[in-house]
């Protein structure tokens, strides 16, 4: 896919001819995104990217507003957050874009990843472009976390307690990495302070990663949901304007119902006992995370042996980590795969089922069902997908993208 | 493959629903705990505001009754003025209250309340709020009700769900060990809650003439606790309903647009 549209653009207006003979920023944007030749075939999925895109820069933008207004203190820290809603001009409209962006920011980046696994995006030859991704998934993981934890409410400090402690089932150094965390012998300031400090530094880091993942992205340039590659310049157009405009119009749509949410249900998403200031002498009845970490937290507790159970926590990640080679179906696209495509459905149920599971307590039918979720998930990454590759049967595959195109169109 | 993901997602939500139904039964059944019932409240929905005269009544019954034992120090007189109350009103209202504050000489004074401070604390310092109420401070109201699930009906129905002890049954007295002295509270989790019923039928005497029955206390109260908690909702809903009417206007434009380049490649 390295055809590009001819000669180096000519820029007529001749400060951006001085700049662009020195520092080609200007020929890189026309390159990269506008002659970029993407596959013509898209749908709605491949909105996502450019959606998280921008609730990324969305979250940096806020974030930084409301750091130049928080007060990183155990003491301080809850009333902060409640004088940014009351007293600072606009206070609550950044605090709840940011609070509720957060949520949006996951949906969008969970439905990235679904299209990644229902086409194969992560099959050869975008192994790495699919590894960036799921670095930028824990890194948001991680910076999400400490976020939570900065309004210092009952649910942040103890969230903080039950994750920071996974630390302490390191058999030896358990204690000594935990105290080291900390800060001290328990959640306190130092904790609180070093949060916040990384809670600024890692989105930094993530635009970092997603720099790379878009330079991963255009050597081969897109997967599509033929899952196809591209044969020539019929097969593709470009990118600017048929998906800026594309994306454009996704990217309102996903902010429409996100705004839904900002302004008419802001804590909707939430627990509500975050709105009780820390108390470390009074454990809540039920510590749950937030929504998005609902599965890994019911696999977390899954398995009864603490160790165990992080570990099949953190290896629910690392699996996907590996996922490109253990998935050996060389087909990409689930449409041309008769039984993955509906494995992959039930995939996202058994997720579904997980979270359901790690939002109430581990009690009754919920233990069993975490249990059998937890084992589902690790059986499609480790054992299904291996073997489906190589009994199952894949359909023909079409000539051409172009070719699909225009059949479908004619028919 | 339109078909096919609409019928696995409807076969996805089914799965998933089945399972946690089955779950969910288990657990309802082990819960004696009753949620309080849903009442309407004027500032629900999309376009739902305060009720002022509400909200002010809701103050009185604050003023008189809770600010005993409830801080609410999220809040200060000034914001009164929010409430439809002009400047001499509040001043009005707040001109027997006395706060704590440091004289010229540097020793402690206390001195009426001007519209620039919080809300006068009950207790000096959480310490003393507990020493005074059986070892428990009672909790400040500033958030309360975004602090609770359904925090409106739930403050509402603690208000209003007290049950004396000579209406309870004797298994009910045997299994929450109850005393004469205990309060006992339908909506409250475990029942018995510290705080003994603060409101009842003509607790406080309403300017405007409304009838101070229990309920019409409960909800006047929760209106201003809900006010308290959230006092930017109604500029929050304004001004989300513009930026949705922008939101949508701009979606439709990009799709017209994406229509109209995209023309020549269908």
């Amino acid at each position: 896919m390295a055809s590009s549209h001819g000669t180096p653009p000519v820029f007529n207006n001749k400060v951006i001819a001085w700049i662009d003979h020195r520092l080609p920023i200007f020929s890189y944007m026309e390159k990269e995104y506008h002659h970029f030749p993407t596959p013509r075939n898209f749908n709605y999925f491949w909105n996502f990217g450019a959606i998280a895109t921008v609730m990324l820069v969305l979250m940096i933008a806020t974030g930084i507003v409301l750091a130049t207004n928080y007060t990183p203190h155990t003491t301080m820290a809850f009333d902060s957050v409640e004088r940014i809603m009351r007293d600072v001009p606009s206070g609550w409209l950044i605090r709840y874009l940011h609070m509720t962006g957060a949520s949006f920011f996951f949906i969008a980046v969970y439905i990235h990843i679904f299209r990644g696994l229902y086409y194969g995006s992560y099959k050869s030859p975008r192994e790495l472009l699919w590894i960036l991704g799921v670095v930028i998934l824990l890194l948001m993981m991680a910076t999400a976390f400490m976020g939570y934890v900065l309004p210092w409410g009952q649910m942040s400090f103890w969230g903080a307690t039950v994750i920071t402690s996974l630390f302490t089932a390191i058999p030896v150094v358990g204690d000594s990495i935990t105290t080291w965390l900390w800060g001290g012998f328990a959640i306190d300031n130092p904790t609180l302070n070093r949060f916040y400090a990384l809670h600024y530094l890692l989105p930094f880091v993530i635009v970092g990663v997603v720099a790379l993942h878009v330079v991963a992205l255009h050597v081969h340039g897109s997967n599509n949901p033929l899952g196809i590659d591209v044969k020539g310049p019929q097969d593709t157009v470009p990118f600017h304007p048929y998906y800026t405009m594309k994306d454009g119009f996704g990217v309102m749509v996903f902010l429409i119902i996100y705004a839904g949410f900002a302004f008419f249900a802001p804590n909707y998403l939430g627990d509500p006992a975050n709105y009780i200031q820390a108390n470390p002498l009074a454990t809540p009845t039920h510590i749950v995370p937030e929504w998005y970490f609902l599965p890994f937290y019911a696999i977390l507790r899954a398995i009864p042996n603490k160790l165990g159970g992080v570990l099949a926590m953190f290896g629910s990640i690392a699996v996907l980590f590996v996922l490109p080679w253990l998935d050996t179906s060389r087909v990409r696209s689930a449409s041309f795969r008769p039984i993955y495509k509906w494995f992959v459905f039930v995939l996202v149920a058994d997720v579904f089922l997980l979270g359901v599971c790690g939002a109430n307590p581990p009690e009754g039918w919920y233990v069993p069902l975490a249990q059998i979720g937890t084992l589902y998930y690790f059986f499609h990454f480790l054992i299904l997908l291996p073997v489906l590759g190589k009994i199952e049967r894949p359909l023909p595959l079409p000539p051409s993208i172009a070719d699909a195109v225009l059949k479908k169109n004619a028919g | 493959m339109r078909k096919t993901i609409v019928s696995a997602a409807i076969a996805v939500a089914a799965l998933t629903a089945g399972a946690v139904a089955i779950a969910a039964e288990t657990v309802t059944a082990s819960e004696s705990e009753q949620k309080p019932p849903h009442r309407h409240w004027h500032f629900e929905g999309p376009f739902g505001t305060y009720d002022r005269a509400a909200a002010q009544r809701g103050y009185q019954v604050y003023a008189e009754v809770c600010s005993a034992c409830h801080s609410l120090q999220l809040l200060a007189y000034r914001n009164l003025m929010e409430l439809d109350l002009t400047e001499n009103q509040v001043k009005s209202l707040i001109k027997d209250i006395q706060v704590p504050d440091l004289g010229d000489d540097g020793q402690p004074i206390e001195r009426p309340a001007r519209l620039s401070d919080s809300f006068r604390k009950p207790f000096a310092n959480p310490a003393i709020a507990a020493a005074a109420n059986n070892g428990k401070a009672p909790p400040d109201l500033s958030v309360m009700i975004k602090a609770r699930e359904d925090g409106p009906d739930y403050v509402h129905g603690i208000l209003t769900g007290y049950v004396p002890f000579d209406k309870l049954t004797p298994e009910q007295i045997k299994e929450f060990n109850l005393t004469k002295d205990d309060n006992f509270n339908k909506y409250y989790p475990g029942h018995r809650i510290a705080m003994p019923p603060p409101l009842a039928d003509d607790k406080v005497t309403y300017a405007d003439g409304t009838k101070a029955t229990l309920d019409q206390e409960a909800s006047d109260v929760v209106e201003f606790l809900a006010w308290a908690s959230e006092p930017k909702m109604e500029d929050r809903k304004r001004t989300g309903v513009r930026v949705i009417l922008f939101l949508l206007a701009m979606a439709g434009l990009m799709y017209a647009v994406k229509r109209q380049v995209w023309a020549d490649k269908h």
